[in-house]
């Protein structure tokens, strides 16, 4: 039964995916009707103004370019120009760095501010005004007193994935059962320990999940910051194609960032699943 | 700017006039020659001339002397008999050894358009190499990011719109840091483009109400629409809008209409008709031919902490502009710096940009060669002007000493020294009239020249 569910399920996204990409591919054919020009005047014109060609390219154009894309994804032409592959691992890099600075800090802080509702009332404010701050808001701030772009980026990132990873460490510590902790006093067990044993199992799930939300959040913003700063990465990938008005790069790198930013989340998703306990 | 004469020629005068490379009496010689010379070979030969002029004339300091000598015993032999006790071998490459500079790694930051050419083919064409420096050119996402990137420190030096280094030691828009402007990368190349619809308006009196993109508050750009506006009785600040865009977003702007037309750098108002977006309205050129666009950039404190590696720079530069200011080789630079590691746009955009001969997007082919053109010398008159046009429209407020800052940030007199150390024949003065509309600009009264404006911000 649930075999047959899955089968159906793969059935209709092969499906919609082909009709996506027909529609696409009508879409894109462009109107072939032009005004006629002389030769000496069409060879000075781009293919947009020359054949009517439609300047969002096709899903076969763009299927060529990711296969050229895919064939030397580590090229390096120079500090303006390296192959997708050395500018996903830059992001992922930065990601990973402004990630971690991050659990370092709100798990702790998580950690205290669930344990003590006196420090809960007195932080929240701050962090009630700082949560929903975009990251390009953060940019020039972070740029000029860094005064270090590729830092900066990585402040950026560690600066909006840290909220959700401290509320919900807060809420997860916050929401562990009265009765356990009361257990774990009747023995006599000391705070650290306390907190070790009882408490991070317990809240464990809940503390996963934010850092689920983070990490999603961090790859956003590393697309972000990178086309602001430059330099290296996907984001400022999309910023140089961008600047070359060259779509069908722009696409395959959406689809990139895409699947990347998937596979971070997957990750999470197991990571989760190996904490989360049955009550 | 011309470079040195041949001392060892009998028919010519040891002046100070000559054509660009150096080679010929004059510039229109050097145009008819067929074969010219590339700046890769010159150089070298360039530095034995001066050194060689520098000892014929000691020895015959009357020139008509020298051209007896010359004429009796041939130039070939009158060389040889020089070299025989005089060590002009020696002497040249000590000359052109200059000082070693104290920092080989830099790191320079660009925007990708046509105005950075000098500053991005000198990497590919090797002429930084040549100064014994090892440079990284590294594109950069906005005027602001190649700012702040430079004063950081992270840029040892930087393609600037030319008004920045202004705006920043005067500490507009920003804290205020002593910057300074060695060389002019490029005069004219920009251009009035509209959107197709706008075909029929072609009269700015028309334009009331059109909204207009220019890539940044404190640029050529900003001030050039502002004044052609103004000429022509529109008040840029009032009856149109005018709104900072990054270049690769006007050509879309422009697609989606958003906007009516920009004042660019080119290749983007190339690439907007290259895509069918906008037709050329004017170039900038015919608003005030020869007017600065972009600098090449470095803070005071570079130049006080390597004064070697910033000379090398300098040199570099100059003689990277003196090769891109030749025609011929305008196809070949237009390959150079077409791929993606550094301007990253189609061949045939730039070399229509470069070479003068583009589409105008009304279905016409033009030919200007001077649409883009390159010239190093840092005239003082251009900051002066720039300054007038700041305070015009309010960026400057209350008082400013024209003349203490333009010779604080364009650096005439060292340039002057480096060019003439290189051979090449700078300019004796650092001040020069020019017309803009017709209108003559004397930087010698700029507040009289401010003040001949109706339309202005009040202030």
């Amino acid at each position: 039964m649930t075999a047959s569910l899955r089968f159906r399920a793969a059935i209709l996204s092969i499906a919609l995916f082909l009709a996506f990409i027909g529609i696409w591919h009508l879409a894109t054919r462009g109107t072939g009707n032009v005004g006629t020009m002389s030769p000496e005047y069409a060879k000075l014109m781009g293919l947009t103004a020359t054949q009517g060609k439609s300047a969002m390219p096709g899903p076969f154009e763009v299927g060529a370019k990711l296969w050229e894309h895919l064939k030397h994804p580590f090229y390096d032409k120079g500090p303006n120009d390296k192959g997708l592959g050395i500018q996903l691992g830059y992001s992922i890099a930065r990601v990973g760095l402004g990630y971690l600075l991050a659990v370092i800090v709100a798990i702790p802080v998580g950690f205290l501010i669930g344990m003590s509702p006196l420090i809960n009332r007195a932080l929240d404010p701050f962090i009630q005004i700082l949560k929903p701050i975009s990251p390009l808001a953060w940019m020039p701030l972070a740029l000029y007193t860094i005064k270090d772009s590729s830092l900066s980026a990585i402040f950026v990132i560690f600066i909006c994935s840290v909220w959700p990873m401290l509320l919900n460490t807060a809420f997860g510590v916050a929401a562990v059962r009265k009765e356990w902790i009361n257990v774990a006093r009747t023995l006599e067990v000391g705070t650290l320990r306390r907190a070790f044993t009882v408490i991070l199992p317990a809240a464990a799930p809940t503390i996963l999940t934010g850092m689920r939300i983070s990490i999603g959040i961090a790859w956003l913003v590393i697309v972000a910051a990178e086309m602001l700063v430059g330099g290296t990465g996907i984001g400022y990938f999309v910023w140089n194609e961008w600047n070359n008005l060259s779509i069908t790069n722009v696409i395959i790198a959406i689809l990139l960032i895409g699947l990347v930013g998937m596979l971070l989340d997957q990750i999470l998703a197991r990571a989760t699943a190996m904490v989360t306990f049955p009550e | 700017m011309s470079t040195f004469d041949d001392p060892f020629d009998a028919d010519r005068g040891l002046s100070r006039s000559g054509c660009v490379c150096g080679r010929h009496g004059s510039a229109a010689e050097h145009e008819r020659a067929a074969l010219c010379c590339e700046a890769v070979e010159s150089e070298t030969k360039r530095y034995e001339g001066v050194v060689a002029s520098a000892v014929m004339r000691a020895m015959f300091p009357k020139d008509a002397a020298r051209r007896a000598f010359l004429k009796s015993v041939g130039a070939s032999t009158a060389l040889a008999a020089l070299s025989q006790f005089f060590p002009l071998q020696t002497a040249t490459e000590a000359f052109a050894e200059a000082g070693t500079p104290e920092k080989k790694d830099l790191k320079i930051g660009f925007i990708p358009i046509t105005c950075a050419t000098p500053i991005i083919m000198a990497a590919p064409l090797g002429f930084y190499a040549r100064q014994g420096l090892n440079v990284e050119v590294v594109k950069t996402a906005g005027w602001a990011v190649v700012r702040d990137k430079t004063i950081n420190k992270e840029y040892d030096a930087a393609h600037m719109l030319a008004p920045m280094p202004l705006a920043i030691s005067l500490g507009l828009g920003s804290n205020p840091i002593a910057f300074t402007v060695p060389a002019i990368e490029n005069i004219n190349g920009q251009g009035i483009t509209l959107a197709i619809k706008h075909k029929d308006r072609r009269d700015p009196r028309d334009w009331k109400g059109m909204k207009f993109a220019i890539p940044f508050d404190y640029s050529m750009h900003n001030y050039l629409l502002r004044y052609y506006l103004a000429e022509h009785g529109v008040d840029p600040d009032t009856d149109v809008q005018l709104r900072s865009v990054p270049p690769p977003e006007m050509v879309a702007n422009l697609r989606a209409d958003n906007i009516d037309g920009f004042l660019a750098p080119d290749n983007i108002c190339q690439r907007a008709i290259y895509d069918g977006a906008g037709f050329m309205h004017i170039l900038s050129k015919e608003i005030w031919d020869g007017h600065p666009c972009c600098s090449f950039a470095a803070s005071r404190e570079f130049i006080t902490a390597s004064p070697n590696s910033f000379a090398a720079l300098t040199r570099a530069i100059v003689d990277a502009t003196a090769y891109a200011s030749k025609a011929e080789n305008r196809k070949e630079i237009a390959e150079a710096i077409a791929p993606a590691n550094y301007i990253n746009a189609p061949v045939t955009v730039l070399e229509q940009v470069l070479t003068g001969t583009y589409a105008d997007g009304l279905g016409g082919v033009k030919t200007d060669p001077k649409r883009v053109d390159f010239d190093p010398f840092p005239w003082q008159s251009f900051a002066v002007w720039m300054l007038t046009q700041m305070k015009r429209w309010g960026q400057i407020k209350g008082d400013v000493d024209y003349k203490q800052v333009a010779e604080q940030v364009y650096l005439a007199t060292d340039t002057r020294k480096v060019m003439a150390e290189m051979g090449l024949a700078p300019p004796a003065v650092s001040y020069k009239s020019f017309s803009v509309m017709g209108k003559t600009f004397d930087p010698a009264s700029p507040e009289d020249y401010l003040n001949s404006f109706k339309i202005r911000k009040a202030s």
